[in-house]
């Protein structure tokens, strides 16, 4: 369902219509609010109720692009951001490519992102929620003791308009609960979490969460180093969610017009094992990142990006896409009123196999079930394609899990993981994260321990 | 020179709010104000893609009663705006009545951290923006299979003000000016990468100190550098760390354990070991939010308190935590000055500053040499910590196979992974060279803050490398 902001909507429309002959500009209203619960030990640790706004201005004028924001509506800050784009303009370089995006004539699928159960949901139940979480994140398992349990919520309207006619406005909630668990066992010490999301806080697994929250915690006490082997690995969809999202880089028309990415030149090619198909679809509802607009507000759409292992297409923004002789692919990413617009995937998926996780391991005779991973900020070069972070898990011996293991890494490059993976598991998790998880197996994967 | 004297909010409106704040019988208020101006460029492919300009100007209110804090932001900072955000505050601490109605405020407390010679808004964006033309330049001519620069200039100037109904009236002025740099090289073996910062608590003046250029070359050599490298070992090795580089490898194996909020939850591996050697005897830890111009450098921190130098391992002795306002609170102690927040619109916490290891007593080259098989690292990437198990990574983006005490061969990009008391043990020579590395952004609950680290040349007897060959 489309909700318009007309109130927002006046306000971008009206920086618009300031545009002097020559000159294209784009601006990007925001408002929106949170509301953040901790609890620890059946106390009301903090609660956050805030509100925030504010606007983002492009100017393009001869080919040179200049910017500006301010965290504030009011009507002079919003005259002085307007100015401060203009004054930037004259210190970007010519480009011939630079410029705003045109509507295309692509229609936004429907989709709705405004719940009003969670919009007007007491605010006493959501502390007494919070608490219900800790309780049943204690009760799973008597080893374990919580680090907190949270409740989020939050609420952004958003308008966009533009001097080449794109003008859209809209609004959007999400709310999610989280518990950091700690399990002990004599000296040692191990961490877990677990998580709800839902349209609103009835749709919430608190069960599911805590029992989550406890399982990880308590599945690495006792845990050892593994010795360093090279090895089949089992990603759990958690990780595998993470795993797809650092490619998304890879698939960015942006990346691939200046060289940075490790599939340009590769249209066409067999990229991936056969039996791999991925797709960045923001139209599906079930993915946590929907959404019915891209950054530079056209409409978002389904893209196939690899079929059947053969690298099918790049993701564009309309600079991207000028770029490289095409069109837009809906593709636009911002970080808000203060960013600019990115090229990025939104929602992506891997086609599921057939076989559960069980199934799966129940095919492998020697490998590593990979629950958790760490430092991909620090140990993945997507440019490079070397792929190196820290693990911990559970051994596969003859076709079960074993014994948990900590403190290792896994390492190969993106390249051959691709090239790499045996299965795919059919047990879809529509995380909340970029890329929706399944489990994926993997071979020849480094294991580097003692 | 700007004038730096005004506060962003008079005190009889401060007092009010606060006396708002705790109208509903809390015993603790807070004003944090904030006003910040930022610019920012990016260069790329060998263009300007634009200059940026930011404002970002509000207050968040925080209102402890009991063990419960209620916290509210606003983004107007009229006095009618201030007191409805107060009175949000003070509904989210407590249910209850009781109230106050007046508080005194003390003088206003500064504590310059160090002079600024040149305000980035007194300097041209032209100036700025030729610093990434110089970068893309000297980047390019290293070598001809340089095929990508991306550079970024930032610089902001934060003004705070912190009042509390302790009678704390705080103000300070922040100013921060970074630039990055990131090289991409194309080889028969495919691209590799080279990155360069330099980030300082000062103003432009930075340029006037430090060579762009050295630096972009700097960046450009080490992806070159890695088009020949070769994949990193995998298992454990004893690995020597370059001075300056290595820092966050302190700020993951301890550092954040070290928080005494992390602490009071029972969430770290360091939980009553004060007093106890926890670290190799060669080791002393200091966290310093008062290292003049290092990017972990304030004046105050973020609920109003002196920034200062804390000795947290003397000797491999645990001696103390870190503190903010409520943790030291509870234990009845003095604060450290790292209650610290991203913006307005965050609650404070404790975090790092700049945090580095003083000088040993060994030869750096002498280091290497002692060394017959291990792998040399000559530049961190970032990190990653479990506090609750010790377990953390960090990468390297730069380094190299050591054989028979020689630097031999280039590595390629990977994680390291150790267990942080351990690796504190396993800590058996420390140079006498000691450096600060670069800037970093340290994350924790979400928010990130400026932070600096430091270390001399060091050797861990055995870490695990997470590299792909056997």
């Amino acid at each position: 369902m489309k909700v318009e902001v007309p109130e927002l909507q006046a306000i971008a429309d009206r920086v618009v219509a300031q545009a002097k002959n020559g000159e294209q500009i784009e601006a990007y209203v925001s408002r929106g609010g949170e509301t953040s619960v901790r609890v620890y030990e059946g106390e009301l640790e903090h609660f956050v109720s805030a509100q925030s706004d504010g606007v983002g201005i492009r100017v393009i004028k001869d080919g040179r692009t200049g910017t500006a924001y301010a965290g504030t509506l009011d009507e002079p800050a919003i005259a002085e951001v307007l100015a401060e784009a203009r004054d930037n303009v004259q210190f970007g370089t010519d480009d011939e490519f630079a410029g705003l995006a045109s509507p295309d004539g692509v229609e936004p699928v429907p989709q709705k992102f405004w719940d009003d159960e969670l919009a007007q949901y007491p605010t006493e139940k959501k502390v007494d929620l919070t608490k219900d979480l800790e309780r049943r994140a204690l009760a799973a398992d008597s080893r374990v003791r919580t680090e907190s349990a949270n409740y989020d919520d939050g609420w952004g309207e958003t308008a966009f308009a533009t001097t080449t006619g794109v003008r859209t406005s809209g609004r959007a909630n999400s709310c999610y609960v989280s518990v950091i668990t700690l399990a002990d066992d004599g000296d040692e010490t191990q961490t877990g979490f677990g998580f709800s999301v839902g349209d609103s806080p009835n749709d919430f697994n608190l069960d599911k969460a805590a029992r989550e929250a406890a399982d990880r915690a308590t599945r690495l006490l006792g845990a050892t180093k593994p010795a360093t082997k090279r090895t089949t690995v089992v990603l759990d969809p958690y990780v595998t969610s993470q795993f797809i999202g650092i490619l998304s880089s890879a698939f960015n028309g942006e990346n691939v017009a200046k060289g940075r990415s490790i599939f340009a030149e590769r249209l066409g090619e067999q990229v991936a094992v056969q039996f791999f198909t991925l797709v960045d679809d923001p139209t599906n509802k079930l993915a946590y990142t929907a959404t019915d607009i891209d950054g530079e507000g056209l409409a978002a759409r389904r893209n196939v990006l690899i079929k059947d292992g053969v690298l099918q297409m790049f993701v564009h923004s309309s600079y991207s896409a000028r770029r490289m002789k095409t069109k837009s692919t809906g593709n636009a990413t911002r970080g808000g009123f203060a960013g600019s617009p990115g090229v990025g995937c939104l929602a992506m998926q891997v086609t599921p196999g057939t076989k559960s996780q069980a199934e799966l391991i129940a095919d492998i005779d020697d490998g590593v079930l990979i629950q958790e991973v760490s430092g991909l900020h620090s140990g993945v070069n997507p440019i490079s394609g070397d792929f190196s972070t820290g693990a911990s898990g559970v051994t596969i011996v003859n076709g079960a899990v074993g014994a948990p293991i900590r403190e290792f890494t896994i390492g190969s490059t993106l390249q051959r993981m691709l090239q790499d993976i045996v299965a795919i598991g059919n047990d879809v998790d529509w995380l909340p994260m970029r890329a929706a998880g399944l489990s994926l197996v993997i071979k020849d994967v480094t294991i580097s321990g003692s | 020179m700007p004038n730096t004297e005004l506060l962003l909010v008079e005190p009889d409106v401060l007092s009010r709010v606060l006396a708002k704040g705790r109208s509903t019988g809390a015993e603790f208020s807070e004003v944090f104000v904030e006003d910040k101006r930022s610019t920012s460029a990016g260069l790329d492919d060998g263009k300007i893609e634009q200059v940026s300009s930011g404002r970002d100007r509000g207050a968040g209110i925080r209102v402890v009663k009991g063990d419960t804090t209620g916290f509210a932001h606003t983004s107007n900072l009229s006095e009618k705006g201030l007191l409805a955000a107060a009175e949000a505050a003070a509904a989210a601490a407590s249910r209850g009545g009781g109230g106050v109605n007046s508080v005194a405020l003390g003088a206003v407390l500064r504590h310059p951290v160090n002079t600024i010679e040149k305000w980035p808004d007194e300097v041209t964006k032209r100036k700025k923006v030729a610093i990434l033309q110089r970068v893309d330049l000297a980047a390019r001519a290293v070598h001809k299979a340089i095929v990508q620069v991306s550079a970024g200039y930032g610089d902001s100037r934060k003004r705070i003000l912190i009042a509390n109904s302790d009678g704390v009236l705080a103000a300070d002025e922040q100013v921060r000016t970074l630039l990055r740099v990131s090289v991409v090289a194309s080889g028969d073996g495919g691209m590799q990468t080279g990155f360069q910062s330099l980030g300082h608590t000062i103003g432009f003046e930075v340029f006037d100190e430090n060579d762009v250029e050295a630096l972009a070359r700097a960046a450009a050599q080490q992806a070159v550098t890695k088009l020949s490298a070769r994949p990193a070992p995998s298992g454990s090795l004893p690995v020597v760390i370059k001075h300056g580089s290595g820092g966050v490898l302190f700020h993951e194996a301890c550092g954040h354990g070290l928080e005494a909020d992390i602490i009071s939850k029972g969430a770290s591996v360091y939980k009553d070991k004060r007093g106890e050697l926890v670290a190799s005897p060669l080791v002393t830890l200091i966290d310093d939010g008062t290292m003049t111009a290092e990017w972990g450098a304030i004046g105050i921190d973020d609920e109003g308190h002196p920034s200062q130098r804390n000795v947290l391992i003397h000797d491999g002795v645990l001696t103390d935590y870190m503190w903010d306002y409520l943790r030291a609170r509870k234990e009845g102690r003095r604060q450290s000055g790292n209650g610290r927040r991203q913006s307005y619109q965050h609650l404070p916490m404790v975090r790092m500053t700049n945090t580095f290891v003083l000088n040993g007593p060994h030869d750096p080259a002498q280091i290497v040499r002692d060394t017959k098989q291990g792998v040399y690292v000559a530049k961190l990437g970032g990190g990653q910590v479990d506090t609750a198990s010790g377990d953390f990574v960090f990468g390297m983006t730069e380094a190299y196979l050591i054989e028979n005490g020689e630097i031999t061969e280039p590595l390629r990009d990977g994680n390291l992974i150790g267990n942080g008391p351990q690796v504190l043990r396993d800590i058996d020579l420390l140079g006498n060279d000691f450096a600060m590395g670069n800037p970093g952004t340290c994350g924790k609950d979400g928010q990130g803050v400026p932070v600096g680290d430091g270390q001399p040349t060091l050797r861990v007897k055995s870490l695990t490398i997470g590299g792909t060959a056997a």
